[in-house]
């Protein structure tokens, strides 16, 4: 950090950029000034729409045609020591800067490879874009590149394609990529998102390799307050459009300044925020409470999606057993494809349970027709994991919070369901006025509360909430949790809170599941599974997640790297 | 006003610019003289389609353009002017009957093979997938020597391209709504529509059937040109209508080709214009209007410097549980927060 008031990679002097919509003209970045150091990482953070995205974009000259950028980025590399001005750069000057000064790592890292060719391949494009190399030299250069991101055995897999790597591997191959050239700087937009937990660690760590081993400066785009704990040196926080504070990581943790950022910060669940409302709920339950008859019991439950013409299907559940009381709320916690959303889809009847046992409300689902469930569909609510596509977009939110009514027959229409409507929509904390919008015309966190209205418009017995924030910002989740909670308490139902993040969870289950590979690794209450986890799985799980503080997160690392190492002895034993 | 913006081409037209706004224009100007020129034939035209004499003065066969016949006069003596007028009435006669038998028929088979699937729609697919290999003038031909031994009248001819351009043209809605309502099946709203428990026609036709109607004006505007050709095409051929019965261009066409060797070039030229014109405004409206619907497509006027506000974003600032939905000072008129941190109208 020392050096970077002189040496500066790139220099982005106030920096505007506007986008033509059908809305009319949008300023994305207003003003925007910053610079990255040479080997210095710089975490740019903001919620959604914060124009975090488009400054880096920038950087690289990628804005689309219907943008407009002014200012300057003054981008200085092994090619131009002088420094280049990428916003008024011409295309082909551009194409010779991408690749060899900066480089980017992209947030889906299997849309980011192109599936029909080797990986090998598709790094050697890199190079002959950029120089003259032979197929034997190209291919040497990367498997050499493979080799030093930690991909095992590279002289057989240079020539794998995509689909044979793991997702955490797919990201480090675009990595490879990235650092083939041996580029002064890397923008790394959103590197972990769509990554498990665990696998996160991993290219965090890797992440860090880059700026330690190779030299390369990181601008590292993200909304997680975790990842940028764990990785970064210097901090921007950015805000509709307009930089809001900038600080050196310790400080900004410790000492935030700007009010947006401490709203921001203090927004951030962390695990164990919830153990003490837990415990509370458990001591005011009646004694008689455990031996009433459960909403949803499991056992041994099954779930095997059908295969291809002879093949073996594939087991999503195996063997799962657990049960939800009245008003209690299950967590249930895991990775991608662990199967924790089958288990809300089966429960729900969306998905068809093949083994075992799975009671919903005193009705088995193993084998259960449509038509005989479809009266027990009013007893359960369920809330879908991305508020912008479970809306139908041509009708009005009041029309889609009223479906459920006239569908059971408690309304003929819309209109005559309307103040009922209006009372939901008050319980979720929306304006009654807002019925009349379209789901386009509210945002992210508005249309999951509408969402809330409508699972809870028939009083159901039994809520699924499928991921319900993970498509939120957090400040905007905090808010969807706290009302969450609220509604739980005042409506009594019980709910599936399904999600990947273990401090979500925290914040409002009475229990909590893990699942691992379709099978339930841990269970119990959250003081049990997160405060002392006995199975490896959910000490690893535990371990990865990152905290939103700097000096906290060094420690955990550590706590990690000799989990990991001692789990590495335990499978060589 | 709001709803006038909302319909379907005056929408486009608003959203339209530079070239892709001049497209649509042009098309929808040449197709509104095509609709008006056949709704009002009986008082544009000077004279009947089959009027062959003028009190007891005969027209002439292929007379040039002159004041009583501004385009001239054909090989059997008609007025030129008034058979294209005329022919108008025939051709969107085409089209109504075409459109109507078609567009049903395919949507409602493209709603149920798509959202349902099964064994059903395999059938669908696999018999569209067969009339497409089928060439539609000869079922034209075939279709108008079943309705009138091919000896047209007026409503056998009309029905007989109708009919082909149907059987041609179920498919193709067909296609385009099945395909959209498997897209639409996966979306979350039919999938929160199901957990609610509602019932499948109406989740096909509430849900699903409203969302899948993007690309309905395009094929819809292509139904329009293919029946008028594929009229002209029998007639030119010498399956149309006969003169007496109605105006075709298509026939006109057929008796001016010896005309055009010696040189009268006006019995051929204008109805031969009258087909293409016709064709190319309802091609450019259906064309536009493709491109309008894609937002990739879509052409916008390009943005001044850095000019714009700053977009509206979803961040409740300065604190997530005391704000309203647009921020802390984004509560609409006249709200505020009542004891329980509810938003309430004062």
């Amino acid at each position: 950090m020392s050096s970077a008031g002189t040496d500066k990679v790139v220099d982005i002097r106030r920096l505007g950029v506007s986008f033509a919509t059908d809305a009319g003209t949008v300023r994305a970045v207003d003003g925007v000034s910053l610079s990255v150091g040479r080997g210095e990482v710089v975490a740019i953070v903001g919620e959604s729409g914060s124009g975090k995205t488009v400054t880096a974009k920038t950087i690289l000259g990628l804005l689309p045609e219907t943008a407009r950028a002014s200012g300057t980025v003054v981008l200085r590399g092994s090619g131009n020591p002088d420094g280049v001005d990428v916003v008024t750069l011409g295309k082909k000057g551009m194409r010779a800067v991408r690749g060899r000064d900066v480089s980017m790592v992209f947030q889906e890292p299997s849309a980011a490879l192109n599936p029909v060719y080797p990986v090998g391949w598709q790094i050697a494009e890199g190079l002959r874009a950029h120089g003259k190399y032979s197929k034997k030299a190209a291919k040497a250069k990367a498997i050499d590149i493979l080799r030093r991101v930690g991909i095992p055995d590279p002289e057989t897999r240079v020539d794998y394609y995509p689909h044979q790597f793991s997702g955490g591997q797919k990201q480090r191959v675009i990595i490879a990529m990235a650092l083939v050239l041996d580029p002064g700087l890397i923008v790394a937009d959103e590197p972990t998102t769509a990554l498990d937990v665990t696998v996160q660690a991993e290219i965090l760590d890797l992440l860090r390799r880059c700026r330690d081993e190779f030299g390369a400066s990181i601008v590292l785009i993200t909304h997680n307050m975790g990842v940028v704990a764990d990785l970064a040196d210097r901090v921007v926080v950015m805000y509709q459009g307009k930089v809001v504070e900038e600080a050196s990581a310790t400080d900004l943790f410790a000492h935030p300044q700007n009010a947006y950022t401490k709203a921001l910060l203090a927004a951030v669940p962390h695990v164990g925020q919830g153990r003490a409302r837990t415990r509370q709920r458990a001591t005011q339950r009646a004694a008689e409470w455990a031996e009433q008859a459960p909403v949803v019991m499991a056992s041994d439950l099954r779930i095997q999606y059908p295969g291809r013409l002879g093949k073996q299907g594939f087991v999503a559940v195996d063997g799962v057993s657990f049960q939800i009381r009245q008003g209690e709320v299950l967590g249930l916690v895991g990775e991608s494809g662990s199967g924790k959303t089958t288990i809300g889809r089966a429960i729900a009847g969306l998905t068809r349970v093949t083994g075992g046992s799975l009671k919903v409300l005193g009705n088995e689902m193993n084998g259960v027709s449509e038509r005989r469930f479809r009266g027990v569909r009013g007893q359960i609510g369920f809330v879908f994991q991305d508020p912008g596509s479970s809306f139908n977009p041509l009708l009005t939110i009041a029309e889609c919070v009223a479906e459920p009514l006239i569908v059971h027959g408690r309304a003929g229409d819309a209109a005559a369901a309307r103040s009922r409507v209006n009372d939901l929509l008050e319980a979720v904390q929306l304006p009654k006025a807002y019925g009349d919008r379209f789901p386009h015309e509210l945002s992210g966190g508005q249309r999951q509360r509408a969402s809330l209205a409508r699972a809870l418009s028939l009083e159901p017995d039994l809520l699924i909430a499928d991921e319900p924030t993970s498509a939120l910002d957090v400040s905007v989740q905090a808010r969807v949790l706290e009302l969450f909670a609220q509604l739980q308490r005042e409506f009594g139902f019980a709910a599936l809170f399904i999600s990947h993040d273990l401090a979500v969870v925290d914040l409002l289950a009475d229990r909590i599941a893990v699942l691992y590979k379709g099978k339930l690794v841990e269970d119990g209450t959250g003081e049990e599974v997160l405060g002392a986890p006995k199975d490896p799985y959910t000490q690893r799980l535990l371990a990865s997640l990152p905290v939103p503080d700097p000096v906290e997160q060094a420690k955990r690392r550590e706590v990690l790297h000799a989990l990991a190492a001692s789990g590495a002895e335990g499978e060589s034993a | 006003m709001k709803f006038v913006r909302r319909l379907p081409i005056i929408k486009q037209l608003r959203q339209s610019v530079g070239l892709q706004r001049g497209m649509l224009i042009a098309g929808l100007i040449i197709t509104g003289i095509f609709i008006v020129a056949a709704i009002f034939a009986p008082l544009l035209a000077p004279y009947g389609f089959a009027q062959l004499r003028d009190g007891n003065h005969l027209f002439g066969a292929q007379q040039p353009p002159s004041a009583a016949h501004p385009w001239g006069t054909t090989v059997g003596g008609f007025d030129v002017l008034s058979r294209v007028i005329w022919g108008s009435q025939t051709a969107l006669g085409v089209i109504v009957v075409a459109v109507i038998l078609s567009i049903f028929a395919g949507i409602f088979l493209g709603l149920v093979s798509g959202y349902l699937g099964g064994w059903l729609d395999r059938v669908l697919v696999v018999i569209c997938d067969a009339i497409y290999a089928f060439p539609s003038l000869l079922l034209a031909i075939v279709m108008s020597i079943v309705i009138s031994g091919g000896q047209s009248s007026l409503l056998g001819g009309i029905f007989a391209a109708a009919i082909s351009i149907t059987v041609v043209f179920i498919p193709q809605y067909f296609r385009v709504i099945r395909a959209e309502a498997v897209r639409i099946k996966a979306e979350a709203y039919v999938e929160s529509a199901k957990v609610i428990g509602a019932s499948s026609p109406r989740i096909m036709f509430r849900h699903v059937l409203r969302n899948s109607t993007r690309t309905l004006p395009l094929i819809f505007t292509l139904n329009c040109s293919e029946a008028i050709l594929t009229l002209a095409g029998l007639g030119f051929l010498g399956f149309g209508i006969e003169p007496t019965a109605a105006a075709e261009w298509g026939f006109d066409l057929n008796k001016a080709i010896s005309d055009v060797t010696s040189g009268i070039w006006w019995t051929a030229l204008y109805p031969g214009l009258a087909i293409v014109l016709t064709v190319l405004g309802m091609t450019l409206v259906g064309e536009s209007l493709n491109d309008l619907a894609d937002p990739r497509l879509r052409g916008r006027r390009a943005v001044a410097e850095t000019a714009g506000d700053v977009g509206d974003v979803s961040v409740v600032p300065g604190g997530a549980l005391t704000a309203g939905p647009g921020g802390l000072e984004g509560l609409e008129d006249g709200e505020s927060f009542d004891e329980h941190g509810i938003e309430v109208r004062s």
